[in-house]
């Protein structure tokens, strides 16, 4: 591997390099905010002639994925970002992209939605999109964005997944600092990710028609190609990052591990808030205090089977969401592992922590309390409720 | 009728091919399936002109017995309703 000197960047720049180096044929976005800095670098590439693209600034999210998906169709390399509002315009056509088994790529800048208007991070606009059948990433740092990005069109234009790609970095916290990221060659790129695209595709020498209308008697088959090509893509995505390993020296695993062996309380998070979990793991544990941490890098599918490997002789489990979902049992990643927990037929005390909504700051000391809730529960055996509000006035 | 694809042995992404329209039964949507009256049949071809499908065809040359295809005849009844000599049957399907 030809060694590359770092470069200063944010997440949102990091990922438009990515997606320079990966060749993309059409980018489709709504070019006005929520958008972000990402889509303004991958115009500049394609004004400079480094990125030979069709950039479509189109008038809305909704156009804009739609575009995306027309583009796949026709067997172009795509991509598109968005964010909050946005995302949640997009949420009609998301369902109709993975359905249709389109190998779209998206990067998202995780953020609050409305009302009341907030432009900082948290997970509410990516929750909504849970069950759209999209492969969900989540990253820690730009640099992890950006490796992630590479591995998405490897794993989207997979002939057994054909499956479209979100890419979660956290809003602001990820898409707007900047930090060093180490990235590869061009020629490796190429080689990583060769082209792959979809197939049959729209062609006038050959014409087909791709989604049309659906009686009873095949709509749930066709539902479930989609279910399982989800499902069964776990291990490729496993594999894929593996392989990235192999080549940049950098791998993250599909689950992200800290302490866990010997760990009496673990406590899962998402994002990049990991970083802040981790730092208070290795204090915690100077100190003596047997716990620890992982870092779910993929939501869907869901690594129940990687993740329960981890956790399973824990005393103590808490669990990190950055959104509500509001009049449900608890909050979505609590409820992913604790239904994990159940069907491996194990009963580890689980308690549901809400913070950092909507940009609120998470402190070491948050994260400190979090354990010290749970070290009682270890100690004491009781839970006193399952969901608490870190940081939350009154 | 033909029996409908397993999940697995169908193509991936809902793909519709050309002629696709002739492998796809439409047959299945029939509630009532129309029987023509031979003895009663003056062979027309009014029928014929009016069926929307169109399924409906003359056995080998005009004037020859009238047909229906059953895998396509969705059973709207319009061939009933026109007939002049009112020899078509709507029959609720087994």
């Amino acid at each position: 591997m030809q060694i590359i000197e770092p470069l200063t960047l944010s997440g949102n720049l990091a990922i438009a390099y990515a997606v320079k180096q990966l060749d993309v044929d059409v980018v489709a976005a709504y070019p006005i905010t929520p958008q972000t800095t990402m889509v303004e670098k991958i115009s500049e590439y394609i004004s400079k002639g480094e990125l030979k693209a069709n950039l479509l600034l189109v008038e809305s999210e909704h156009s804009a994925i739609s575009a995306c998906l027309s583009a796949a169709a026709s067997g172009a390399r795509v991509f598109t970002s968005s964010s909050s509002q946005g995302l949640l315009l997009m949420h009609e056509i998301l369902f109709i992209t993975s359905a249709l088994r389109f190998p779209v790529v998206m990067a998202i800048a995780n953020r609050a939605v409305s009302a009341p208007i907030n432009i900082w991070n948290d997970h509410g606009d990516i929750m909504p999109q849970r069950d759209t059948g999209w492969i969900q990433l989540f990253v820690e740092s730009a640099q992890e964005a950006y490796d992630k990005v590479i591995q998405a069109y490897r794993i989207a234009e997979d002939d057994k997944v054909r499956l479209p790609i979100m890419i979660n970095i956290d809003g602001i916290v990820l898409s707007h600092t900047y930090e060093p990221v180490y990235p590869i060659s061009d020629s490796d790129v190429a080689s990583f990710s060769p082209w792959n695209l979809y197939s049959p595709r729209l062609d006038p020498d050959n014409p087909i028609t791709i989604g049309a209308f659906c009686y009873p008697d095949y709509y749930f088959e066709t539902r479930y190609q989609s279910l399982k090509a989800l499902n069964d893509s776990l291990p490729i995505i496993s594999n894929v990052d593996k392989e990235f390993g192999e080549l940049s020296g950098r791998s993250y695993g599909i689950v992200s591990p800290f302490k866990c062996d010997d760990a009496d309380i673990i406590l899962i998070s998402m994002g990049s808030i990991s970083m802040t979990v981790r730092a208070a793991v290795k204090k915690l544990r100077e100190k003596g205090e047997k716990v620890g941490m992982l870092s779910l890098k993929l939501f869907r599918p869901f690594p129940s089977k990687e993740l329960i490997r981890y956790i399973k002789n824990a005393k103590a489990i808490g669990i990190i969401d950055r959104a509500f979902s509001p009049g449900a049992v608890a909050g979505p990643v609590f409820t992913e592992v604790t239904s994990a927990l159940y069907l491996s037929k194990m009963d580890i005390p689980s308690v549901d922590f809400f913070l950092g909504l909507g940009g609120r700051d998470v402190k070491m000391e948050d994260i400190k309390d979090i354990f010290n809730i749970l070290k009682r529960i270890v100690k004491t055996g009781l839970i006193e409720r399952h969901s608490y509000y870190i940081g939350l006035r009154g | 009728m033909k029996k409908l694809p397993k999940w697995n042995e169908m193509e991936e992404g809902f793909i519709t091919r050309i002629l696709s329209e002739s492998i796809n039964k439409t047959g299945t949507w029939r509630t009532f399936k129309p029987i023509i009256d031979q003895s009663r049949c003056t062979k027309c071809g009014w029928c014929i002109v009016y069926c929307p499908e169109p399924c409906i065809y003359y056995e080998s040359k005009k004037d020859s017995k009238i047909l229906i295809d059953y895998d396509f005849c969705k059973g709207c009844g319009i061939c009933a309703e026109e007939c002049p000599v009112k020899c078509i049957n709507m029959v609720l399907e087994e």
